[in-house]
């Protein structure tokens, strides 16, 4: 087990090392200089070749890279004298049109996107996985078939939709949900505030995941009904409930937590139209502005974050697995 | 020695698509304390769809049953066809138990063999945890698992496929029931492990004095242990009889070619294995006549075209041994000793 982690770990740590590299290139092609986009109005050469130095861009690329890393974990200081200005570490870089660091930028609205999947995905795993073992519960019966009709209308309706009918529906017309204007309060400040901020968005996501999640769990059961220990249990004696819950749900458990996990993860990297539409200031927002505003550093920076979730996601998934599945213990 | 199953004229049909699945047509069969009948046939005559029609394991709906299955529950007798889900599943384990073909796929991947074994002791003794376990781990050891109560924490994928179906018959035998379906107990298993497993029946039969229905296809395996012999084709029982009559003295043309098919040692050099030419009949649309006349190398000794018309009967030959054949009993006598000289 211990040897199985340090070479997982190992390898994650190279393949951040590779992503972070391939993105550092694109964006080294991008044909805009972002010393002259964060000059202002007032433009000349002098400044923008002093902004150009300040902000590294001067270096070679491969020290670019090399001081982007170092910034990561010693944090890094642009320019001299009493213009100067520091990001401490872990440092992703300076957004000159925020005049920000990155990572102050990340950690305004990192736990707005959690916030937002992590309650999306509770929401979509009760609501997908028991309407998926209803529905293979009385497979071909009604409740199947309403489960259906929630399925396809959840696969085929856009989030851009439903988000836009809730905030439509029930913000405005029933104003079931005040329209929030004053931001995002953390979930200890005020947790009824909380709830009340994100509860639209997290149904918004949830829908579409509870309907794919619905279809997966319902065939997954059903699939699971047919195997031959689920016939020797039956053979047993085993009550019927138990057999579902217990000998069915043991098996179907460990593929949703892998789906769930890689979902979460995709999430994190920005859900930006759910974000956009109930103007949500997390990171998908905060990709979108900047790639409209061309501020690199940050588009960096939200990226390798992305990639980042996503592979220590599928650790933590795999690590899961082999704790849920004794045929896989390392 | 006291009746424990009988089976009377059991029908059982599968609704497809393509239409009805006739899977079990008309079996009637009995099963005494102390003895071991074996059903024998090719894949598709309906062999384990009797066993799990025992076990009542059939989905309600998928599956249309008729007839009457007598199981001996306590002191009582329960008809599987007509009984609850209730009072099936409370007989399951104790008055009747099942060893599935494949100990590969029959056990739960995710669950410690121990406890899937307590699991059933537990469904007929709720709350005795304990108990459970040490009658788990006793039973390992009867069915010759060493070490059993190390074992019994590991998981199926940690032990081989004979030491799994060892598992699943002390699973079986978690609550001395009084029937034991082996549904192929020993097809997924090599040969030394197959003799292994059949010893292993025979003297646990002695030792809980439980009525063994086998099912299989290996004539082997039946000259080895069974009692009583039924052979099936087609959903329809063809020969019933003593395992000595069945063997000696066969009285059906199907039991006749199964026993001419059977590979052994030739003292003529290469000679090809003699297969029952054909394939048996769609379980859709069976022949009006004998479901066996369209392979049958004896249908022209019998009167006119009875064979291709009318449904031979079960009948005696002598009060216990019964076969479903048009040719007359003389007729087939001369023919099948002749046929018989090749084989012995």
């Amino acid at each position: 087990m211990r040897n199985f982690l340090l070479r997982r770990i190992l390898f994650a740590i190279i393949t951040l090392l590779v992503v972070s590299a391939v993105v550092f290139i694109i964006f080294s092609l991008v044909p805009f200089d972002p010393a002259a986009l964060s000059c202002g109005q007032r433009c000349t050469e002098q400044i923008i070749e002093g902004n150009r130095i300040k902000l590294g861009f001067d270096k070679p690329l491969y020290m670019q890279y090399l001081l982007f890393l170092s910034g990561i974990f010693f944090g890094r200081s642009y320019g001299s004298g009493s213009a100067a200005f520091n990001c401490p570490a872990p440092s992703f870089g300076y957004s000159f049109n925020e005049n920000a660091c990155v990572t102050d930028l990340l950690r305004e609205s990192l736990p707005v996107t959690i916030s937002l999947a992590l309650g999306a995905l509770i929401l979509w795993l009760t609501v997908g996985v028991s309407l998926g073992i209803i529905a293979a519960r009385f497979k071909n019966k009604w409740p199947d078939r309403v489960s259906s009709i929630f399925v396809l209308l959840g696969t085929s309706l856009p989030t851009f939709v439903t988000g836009l009918a809730l905030l439509i529906w029930v913000t405005i017309k029933w104003k079931l949900v005040p329209l929030s204007l004053v931001g995002y309060t953390s979930l200890f400040e005020n947790p009824f505030k909380f709830f009340q901020y994100f509860i639209l968005p997290w149904i918004t996501l949830a829908i579409a995941y509870a309907a794919l999640y619905t279809r997966f769990t319902r065939a997954a059961v059903l699939e699971t009904l047919g195997e031959d220990y689920i016939r020797t249990a039956r053979a047993k004696g085993v009550k019927e409930r138990t057999v579902l819950f217990k000998h069915t749900m043991r098996a179907v458990f460990a593929p949703i937590i892998t789906l769930a996990g890689l979902d979460f993860a995709g999430l994190i990297g920005g859900a930006i139209i759910t974000e956009t539409i109930f103007n949500l200031p997390g990171l998908g927002r905060l990709t979108l502005r900047s790639v409209f505003e061309f501020d690199l550093p940050v588009v960096l920076a939200t990226t390798i974050l992305a990639a980042s979730v996503v592979i220590v996601m599928n650790l933590i998934v795999d690590m899961l697995y082999a704790v849920l599945d004794p045929r896989v213990r390392i | 020695m006291a009746e424990l199953l009988r089976i009377e004229n059991l029908h059982v049909a599968f609704p497809t698509d393509d239409g009805l699945v006739r899977a079990v047509d008309g079996v009637s069969l009995t099963l005494n304390e102390g003895e071991t009948v074996a059903i024998v046939g090719e894949s598709g005559s309906g062999k384990t769809v009797t066993g799990l029609s025992v076990m009542g394991l059939h989905k309600k709906g998928s599956a249309q049953l008729s007839g009457s299955i007598h199981l001996k529950v306590g002191d009582s007798s329960l008809d599987i066809v007509t009984a609850t889900d209730e009072e099936i599943r409370l007989a399951r384990g104790r008055a009747v138990a099942m060893i599935f073909q494949d100990p590969m796929s029959s056990l739960h991947p995710y669950y410690r063999i121990g406890n899937q074994l307590a699991e059933g002791y537990l469904v007929h003794n709720p709350g005795k945890k304990k108990e459970a376990l040490k009658r788990a781990i006793e039973m390992l050891d009867l069915v010759g698992i060493a070490e059993p109560d190390q074992r019994a924490h590991e998981y199926p994928h940690q032990f081989s496929g004979g030491m799994r179906q060892r598992v699943m018959i002390a699973m079986a035998l978690m609550n001395s029931p009084r029937v034991l379906i082996a549904d192929e107990p020993t097809t997924a298993l090599d040969v030394t492990v197959q003799a292994q497993i059949l010893i292993l029946l025979a003297s646990l039969q002695k030792e809980f004095n439980m009525g063994i229905l086998l099912i299989t296809h290996d004539l082997g395996v039946v000259a080895q242990v069974a009692d009583k012999v039924s052979v099936m084709y087609a959903g329809r029982i063809v020969e019933q009889g003593s395992a000595d009559d069945v063997f000696y003295k066969p009285a059906a043309p199907y039991t006749l070619g199964l026993l001419k098919s059977v590979p052994r040692i030739s003292t003529h050099g290469s000679e090809r294995l003699k297969a029952i030419p054909g394939q048996p009949p769609s379980l859709i649309n069976l022949p009006i006549g004998c479901a066996f006349e369209p392979r049958c190398e004896f249908s022209t000794y019998a009167a006119s075209d009875i064979c291709a018309t009318e449904r031979p009967d079960l009948l005696g030959i002598s009060p216990t041994h019964l076969s479903r054949c048009h040719v007359a009993e003389a007729t087939r006598d001369r023919l099948f000793e002749e046929e018989l000289k090749e084989v012995r």
